[in-house]
């Protein structure tokens, strides 16, 4: 379980996220909608700490994840990032083969047993359902594949590190609808055994694979709840008129 | 009307002062090669002077470096140059006067002539160096050919004395090997921390102190190379002599420490460059993955940047192997062929700058420095169309 408790961000001077409060649930899928800008991709990257690359930020409140506070000075950034996993908007394998792409998380960790390593790629691969597709160019460099494999690689090369949850941020957003399909299914797929975080702008996309949906506007959480009742029987007005194209 | 012949007499002039630069780049091209190939062909034979030995010699030539050793009497028996066993008798100016009374040469040396004629007739290992004018048809020994300058005898002759009498040395071996070690070692020293330094630039450094950072950086290329010569050659020489309990400290180390920190600039600036544009979402990638910062410095940065990396050191070599004045005044200038940094260099440019003055417009020794600007040129060239190569490259990636 996520725990967000009263968390305000502030890039320098420009307030992103103010009072935020949610629990997100294990193993299940959470989407983030809300306009551009409304501080959703923010509180993503909050969850692994990717906002500590940015010069200037401050934040408040607390975050923890399976209990432990994420902020906290004893907690080892590295550690953390290891068991919650991302996926970026763009796909972005490195430019080396497809099998040290997905190599690179255990190298890092330190794992040598190349038996080892190669059966962990093998199986993050067919985890993101791709094995089939590239099981004979592994040695082949990953930037030759299609936008929408490359983007599976990179949820191989988050999977094979053994993550506990998964952040995707718009993972989808910047491929073709079939693509996107074969994207959607890896995350229902996925979901019986990760927690999922994922930011869409996608109100259908989020529709179909998420079972809670939180929307955003202006830095705050404006409604959070199941996704069938976000998008059919929203409480607020201001999520009505979102979830029904009025606005965003 | 007007704005129309204004316009056209505007794209005239910018299309004559591009073609006036290119024309310029290949004048000067040009003229560099038309000298430096006229060396080659020439006899480095004092100018007026000839090799005579006895008839009964069967040596018709000799290239000039032996011709150096049996003057410096380091070759002093025939059987190495290949012929028979017996002393070289080595006879010019000098030495005549000793074999000769003075009544035989002459009160005004009018007989000299046949001095040299009767002591090459008469002795089978005689070798003399005479005046060309001595050679008239009573003249009973034998002439024999210097070998003319080539590219493999300038290439491969191991000494350079270009004013050596009678016989001009022009070995660039030890000039090219200077130059070679020299840059080298400026190179091994740049750059592990020319990329240090770029890489503490562009991913570790805080905005402030990399906005400091990087003028006082672009500050170092601006200094004037004669600058860097004197801050060697007061400092740098001094401490390479007492550290290494030298006679004289201008050594190639001293250069290649002056040359390493002028092409400091270089490397850091081009191989920043290259590490700054390696895309964020690299870095992100590999973060997000639990690696550390050095991990993905090491493992993902640099080897995404390794191609403008190798840029940054070779423009950085080229920048060092061109360069004259800095080198001139801490290398000590001796054409040694060695791979010890602690003995005294000269390099090419060095050479150039240092000889040019000296040796008179359109003699062989002139024209010696210029078929060194050309070997230089070319080296400088293949390295920037080594450099065009890679860069291409990576374009296409």
């Amino acid at each position: 379980m996520i725990q967000i408790k009263n968390v305000n961000f502030y890039y320098k001077d420009f307030h992103a996220l103010t009072d935020i409060n949610m629990q997100i649930p294990d193993k299940a899928v959470t989407a983030f909608i809300g306009p551009s800008g409304c501080g959703k991709s923010t509180l993503l990257r909050l969850i692994n700490r990717m906002n500590d690359l940015i010069d200037g930020t401050r934040l408040t409140g607390n975050i923890l994840v399976e209990g432990q506070d994420i902020y906290d000075k004893k907690v080892e950034v590295e550690e953390l990032r290891k068991k919650v996993g991302m996926v970026f908007q763009k796909p972005n394998p490195f430019p080396k083969t497809i099998f040290e792409n997905v190599a690179y998380g255990l190298r890092v960790q330190g794992m040598k047993n190349e038996s080892e390593i190669k059966d962990r790629v093998e199986d993050a691969i067919k985890k993101a359902a791709l094995w089939s597709e590239v099981e004979r160019i592994l040695n082949n460099n990953a930037t030759n594949l299609s936008g929408g494999q490359q983007q599976r690689l990179c949820i191989a090369r988050c999977l094979a590190v053994e993550p506990h949850v998964i952040l995707m941020d718009e993972p989808a957003s910047a491929l073709d609808p079939i693509s996107t399909a074969k994207i959607e299914e890896l995350v229902l797929d996925l979901k019986s055994k990760y927690t999922i975080v994922i930011v869409t702008h996608n109100m259908q996309q989020a529709l179909r694979i998420s079972d809670n949906t939180a929307f955003f506007y202006l830095g705050e959480l404006v409604e959070y709840n199941n996704t069938r009742d976000i998008f059919h029987n929203p409480a607020q007005e201001k999520t009505k008129n979102y979830v029904t194209g009025q606005f965003g | 009307m007007f704005k129309k012949l204004s316009q056209k007499i505007q794209v005239s002039i910018l299309a004559i002062c591009s073609l006036a630069t290119s024309v310029t780049v290949i004048l000067i091209i040009i003229f560099l090669f038309s000298e430096g190939i006229s060396f080659l062909g020439m006899k480095p034979t004092e100018e007026g002077y000839v090799l005579a030995v006895n008839t009964k010699n069967n040596l018709s030539s000799i290239s000039p470096e032996l011709c150096k050793k049996v003057f410096d009497q380091e070759v002093d028996n025939w059987s190495q140059l290949g012929e028979k066993d017996m002393p070289i008798e080595l006879v010019n100016s000098d030495q005549i006067a000793t074999f000769y009374s003075e009544e035989a040469i002459g009160s005004e040396m009018e007989y000299l002539d046949t001095c040299y004629n009767d002591y090459v007739s008469k002795h089978e290992g005689a070798f003399a160096v005479m005046p060309k004018n001595y050679v008239t048809s009573k003249f009973k020994g034998r002439i024999v050919e210097v070998q003319e300058n080539s590219i493999a005898s300038l290439v491969t002759g191991r000494e350079w004395f270009p004013t050596a009498k009678p016989i001009a040395q022009f070995g660039i071996l030890p000039l090219l090997m200077g130059t070679l070690i020299v840059s080298l070692g400026a190179i091994l020293i740049a750059l592990p921390f020319g990329l240090a330094c770029a890489i503490y630039m562009s991913e570790i450094a805080k905005k402030g102190r990399r906005k400091i950072m990087k003028p006082l950086v672009e500050l170092l290329a601006g200094i004037p190379s004669v600058v860097y010569g004197f801050f060697g050659l007061i400092v740098i020489v001094p401490l390479i002599q007492k550290l290494f309990h030298l006679d004289v400290g201008e050594t190639a180390l001293a250069g290649s420490i002056i040359l390493g920190i002028m092409a400091l600039p270089t490397i850091i600036t081009i191989s920043e460059d290259a590490l700054r544009n390696v895309p964020n979402a690299m870095r992100e990638a590999s973060l997000a993955m639990g690696a550390t910062k050095w991990q993905t410095i090491y493992k993902v940065v640099i080897p995404y940047a390794i191609s403008g990396i190798t840029t940054a050191a070779v423009l950085g070599i080229g920048r060092a192997i061109g360069e004259t004045m800095a080198v001139l005044m801490v290398t000590g200038n001796a054409a040694n062929v060695t791979f010890n940094y602690l003995k005294p260099v000269r390099t090419i440019p060095a050479t150039i700058a240092a000889e040019l003055g000296e040796a008179p417009s359109g003699g062989i020794h002139f024209k010696a420095l210029f078929a060194l600007g050309c070997i230089l040129f070319l080296i400088t060239m293949s390295i920037n169309l080594y450099v065009n190569f890679v860069s291409k490259r990576r374009g296409v990636k």
